[in-house]
This record gives C-alpha cells, sequence and structure tokens, in this order.
C-alpha cells in the first residue's frame, strides 16, 4: 500500500501566488512551493494570506483547508476554491506576486490497493482532490464528477482523461447526481474499489452504496478546522470507534469505519 | 539565559497553554524535527488537561470563527489517568523541555488522586490544577471562588513536591481574589486566562451552533481582557504569573511581561502556525531589552 502521510515542514511558511484564473464558478490558486514536499492525492493544506488575515480584519482570523487539485513536480501547488464566505471571499481575491501561508501537507491522503478497479468520484469542489487522484491512478481509473450546473462543470477540463459528468440541472452531463453514475459504474464493474469527496450529501449516498455492495471505499471529508495538525480537537467526526480528529486521522476515512458521512456542521 | 520558575529552569520564557498544542499529533505531521532543541515551539510543554476517567469530549461541531477570534466546545478529550501515564506520559518525556501536566478533578478527591499519581513521576516537573475551564460545570465552581479554589490546592498540596501551578478563570467575579486564596493555600505559579464564556448561533437554523451548547472564546478579542486580569492578578500575588489570551506576537507577549507576568503562554495562535511560539520568542529578541533578570534579546 501507498505511503499516505508526507510529514510537513514545521511551522508555516509563506509562498508566492503565481496564479489565479476563473475556472467557471471557480477559482483556481496557484502557488509556488518549490522548497515543500511532495503531498499525497487526499492531503490538504491550510492557508491564509500574508496580508488582511487576522491582523487588520475581524475575519477571517483562522487559515482554511484546503486539498490540493495538483501538486506539480516542480512545487506549483493548485487549490481549487468557491468564494462562499470571509476566508475563501480573501483567498479567490489573491493577486500573484502576493504571499499566501502555507501550513502542509496535513493529514492521511487515499491508499489505492492494486487488485481492484479505481472509481474516483467527486462532488463540487470535492473535485480538487479526485483530479491529483485521478493523475496518480491514470488509464485505469473510471472519474465521475457532479457539478451544479455547467458553469461549475467546467472544473471537468481540469482531468486529463474525459470524466463522466452529471449536473443537477441537466445543463452538461447526465441530469441528476453522481452517485447514479456511480450505481452504474458499480453494475458494470463489481469489483471496485471507490474514492471521493463532496458534499455530505453526496459521500452518505456514496457510503451507502458502496455498504449495500459490499464495495470498498475511502471518502475524503471535511469538518470545520482550526489548526490541521490535531492540536485543537475541533474537527471530530464520530466514527464506529469514537470520535476521530480528521485532520491527523483523516481526511480521508475508510468508509467502513462510518455509520454516516453525514458529520455534524460539515459542508457549513 | 534561563528562566527560573519556581525551581524549575527553562531555557526561555514562552509556554504553550494547556490543549492548545498537541504535540504527539504534532509529531505525526511534522516528525522528529519537532523534537529538535531549537525547532520545538515552547520552553516547556503544558500536556492537554487529564481526569481520572477517560473522556470523549463534547459533540461536534466543536468550533466557531468569532471577530478575531474563536470559541470552541472541546469537553476535555483524553485517556484517562491511566492511559496518559501509559501511552503518553513516554511520548511526552521525549520532548526537549520540561513537562507540566494539567489536571482537572471532577471532585477534590479526584484532583488528589491525579496530582499524587502524576507528581510521582520523574518526568514531570510541574503539575498545572484546571480549575477554570468552562466546558465542565465543576470546573466552573472551583475555580469562580476563592474558597472552593483554596480547599482544592489544600487538599492537593501535601501530596506532591512538584511545584503547582494553579490556572485561573476569568469569568470569576474577582480573579485577584481567587488568585490571593490559591497562593495563600500554597500554589506555587499561578496561570491566566482561561477561555471565556460564549455562544454563536446557526445561521441557518438559529439554535446553537457548538455541539455543547456554548464554549470557550479564546484569540485576540479576549487579549485586553487577559492583560487587565494578568495586571490585576500581578499585583496581588508575590507568586510568578504565567499570562495568556490572545498573545499572537512578541509584542503582544512584552505587554504581558510588562503587566507583570513572569512567562507567558500561547495558544490559538499556534493553530494559525505551529511554530508561533519559537517566532513569539524570536520576536520579543528583538522589541525587548534584559529587564527581567533574563535576556530576552538571547532567546533566538
Amino acid at each position: 500500500m501507498t505511503e499516505r502521510r508526507t510529514l510537513a515542514p514545521l511551522g508555516r511558511r509563506t509562498v508566492p501566488v503565481v496564479g489565479n484564473e476563473a475556472l467557471g464558478g471557480y477559482r483556481l490558486i496557484s502557488v509556488d512551493d518549490r522548497d515543500g514536499p511532495h503531498p499525497r492525492p487526499g492531503q490538504f493544506y491550510m492557508l491564509s494570506t500574508d496580508r488582511l488575515w487576522g491582523a487588520d480584519g475581524e475575519r477571517p482570523y483562522l487559515p482554511r483547508a484546503f486539498s490540493h487539485a495538483r501538486a506539480r513536480e516542480d512545487g506549483r501547488l493548485d487549490f481549487l476554491l468557491e468564494a462562499v464566505g470571509p476566508g475563501t471571499a480573501r483567498l479567490a481575491g489573491v493577486a500573484p506576486g502576493e504571499g499566501l501561508g502555507l501550513v502542509g501537507p496535513l493529514g492521511l491522503g487515499f491508499a489505492p490497493a492494486a487488485g481492484r478497479r479505481p472509481v474516483a468520484v467527486g462532488g463540487g469542489i470535492g473535485a480538487a482532490p479526485i483530479l491529483c487522484l485521478s493523475d496518480e491512478l491514470g488509464a485505469q481509473a473510471t472519474v465521475l464528477l457532479g457539478f451544479r450546473s455547467e458553469r461549475f462543470a467546467e472544473a471537468a477540463r481540469l482531468f486529463r482523461a474525459a470524466p463522466e459528468v452529471a449536473t443537477d440541472d441537466g445543463s452538461v452531463g447526465r441530469h441528476g447526481l453522481v452517485t447514479e453514475l456511480l450505481r452504474e459504474a458499480l453494475d458494470r464493474e463489481p469489483d471496485a474499489a471507490v474514492f471521493a469527496c463532496g458534499p455530505p450529501p453526496m459521500l452518505e449516498a456514496v457510503r451507502a452504496l458502496c455498504a449495500e455492495r459490499d464495495v470498498p471505499a475511502q471518502l475524503a471529508l471535511e469538518s470545520g478546522m482550526a489548526c490541521g495538525y490535531g492540536a485543537c480537537f475541533g474537527c471530530v467526526v464520530p466514527t464506529r470507534g469514537g470520535y476521530v480528529r480528521l485532520c491527523v486521522d483523516g481526511p480521508v476515512l475508510d468508509a467502513a469505519e462510518l455509520e454516516s458521512a453525514l458529520v455534524p456542521g460539515a459542508g457549513h | 539565559m534561563t528562566v527560573d520558575l519556581c525551581g524549575v529552569e527553562l531555557r526561555g520564557p514562552v509556554l504553550n497553554g494547556s490543549g492548545t498544542f498537541d504535540a504527539i499529533a504534532a509529531r505525526r505531521t511534522f516528525g522528529d524535527a519537532l523534537l529538535e532543541p531549537d525547532r520545538f515551539p515552547f520552553d516547556a510543554f503544558v500536556s492537554k488537561t487529564i481526569t481520572l476517567e477517560p473522556r470523549q469530549g463534547n459533540p461536534p461541531p466543536r468550533l466557531w470563527e468569532s471577530p478575531a477570534g474563536l470559541i470552541n466546545s472541546i469537553g476535555l478529550p483524553n485517556k484517562g489517568l491511566e492511559g496518559f501515564l501509559r501511552e503518553d506520559l513516554p511520548q511526552l518525556a521525549e520532548l526537549p523541555v520540561p513537562l507540566v501536566v494539567s489536571v482537572m478533578g471532577f471532585s477534590r478527591d479526584e484532583l488528589a488522586l491525579l496530582v499524587e499519581a502524576v507528581g510521582e513521576r520523574d518526568e514531570v516537573a510541574m503539575i498545572e490544577l484546571n480549575v477554570s475551564c468552562p466546558n465542565v460545570e465543576t470546573g466552573l465552581v472551583m475555580g469562580a471562588d476563592p474558597a472552593e479554589t483554596a480547599a482544592a490546592v489544600e487538599r492537593v498540596r501535601p501530596l506532591s513536591a512538584k511545584p503547582l501551578i494553579v490556572k485561573l478563570t476569568p469569568t470569576a467575579s474577582d480573579p485577584p481574589a481567587v488568585a490571593r486564596a490559591a497562593e495563600r493555600a500554597g500554589a506555587d505559579a499561578l496561570s491566566l486566562i482561561n477561555t471565556l464564556r460564549g455562544m454563536a448561533l446557526d445561521p441557518r437554523t438559529r439554535r446553537p451552533w457548538l455541539g455543547g451548547g456554548t464554549g470557550g472564546l479564546s484569540g485576540p478579542a479576549v487579549r485586553p481582557i487577559a492583560l487587565e486580569q494578568v495586571a490585576a492578578v500581578s499585583e496581588r500575588v508575590r507568586v510568578p504569573v504565567i499570562g495568556m489570551g490572545g498573545i499572537a506576537s512578541g509584542r503582544d507577549a512584552r505587554d504581558f511581561f510588562d503587566a507583570g507576568a513572569k512567562c507567558v503562554a500561547v495558544g490559538t495562535e499556534s493553530f494559525r502556525d505551529p511554530a508561533a511560539g519559537r517566532r513569539i520568542a524570536h520576536e520579543l529578541g528583538v522589541i525587548s531589552g534584559d529587564e527581567r533578570g533574563f535576556s530576552l534579546a538571547e532567546l533566538g
């Protein structure tokens, strides 16, 4: 099995923003982290900006957790984000040359095992870690993506192999949920291993479907985090073995550990 | 140059607030770099509070970002005394700085058992009594009242020769009176402030957001309150004071020293930067002179 964790440098480092482009409803932010280690797909970073973050304004104050969408060999990291609150709005507005505060890579990433056919499922902004995972898995992987609409489905253009797409409004791809695509994929390929990231209801549907079919699944969950490295004990999610800190014991969890992927406070 | 805190020699004056840095989890994330003396962020390490029995902690969600601050409702999850001694203490003993173990009892008897068991371990340099955690009802009761605090300290004082730090709650009606009572009962040092009680509403349901209903507020939002309480307590006691509450820079830390603190602790700022403790020590070296019997300039 692949090593799931790349160790992070101790402390927050400042790296330059080298790109910020619109991608439909999302922004794709790129930074030059050439001195940082190469992360595993599914790991994440705590992001903040050098200026106007916790120093002068009231919010944002804490850094925000993002899985990288792509990590290039030259150290460039790409992050997919949508401005939904004060932190993401500030991040969405960064200009090239501006400094981004980075802690990471953090947590445990995906661990594809040999022998089963990988099916990677991403919902909305959750397409980010599915992108670097699908890069790694190559042509053997089936990639399924779900978005609200055509505008957000533009993120599918980042994928090298053409993924199957579903949209809530039917403006592109299948009219419906990505889990319907997953159901059909599992009909075709019962001997699959599923990797998923997306909103809690999607992850719960993936979990239930895989449990019903006895298909192993690894789910990248989300929870509000303050620190990202196990210090605050704030990001716990309930598992069959009790609460676990998503930042150090996740964010990728084995679906079999979960009673439900609808974790309290997620998706907020 | 070093700092003498209750007879324990520290290489500098920057500690962590209890429950704001898990050195064991941090080592999983950052590797053995954390154990290098010049990389470890603090000059003494304060453990997360342990209780007699294991605790799962409060149901999530546990965090809410507020203006220049954070409200947390963690609820003291820990392995309990036995689990701590068996699993955590050997790992914490590998840290390159003295270890302070924070304990909390739901009764004086429990507190006594904890102090006795922790106090006999050579790996432990000092014991901090958490009588101020706002998430557990008895914590507030014990630390809110001078007589209750004195009774707790008197009970555990004879049980260990190790220095006892009493962590004060900012929600007491008269913190300096509680501080005086703790000192008279035998406390060797006082640390303050703990978090202030706060609440946030779920914007969608209009019900309390935090799983525990209310939580403790920390971060720069509480710094002026902390500074005032540190000044007021320092004026009333002779034992050393460890000041904390929203310290995010060397300049902030300098304020607490000037208010009378002998040491400072960094808490929420470590969530923003795992190396914040070291950075603040460096910044202190830049902006401070040699005024307190130790040279902040040599901390770097």
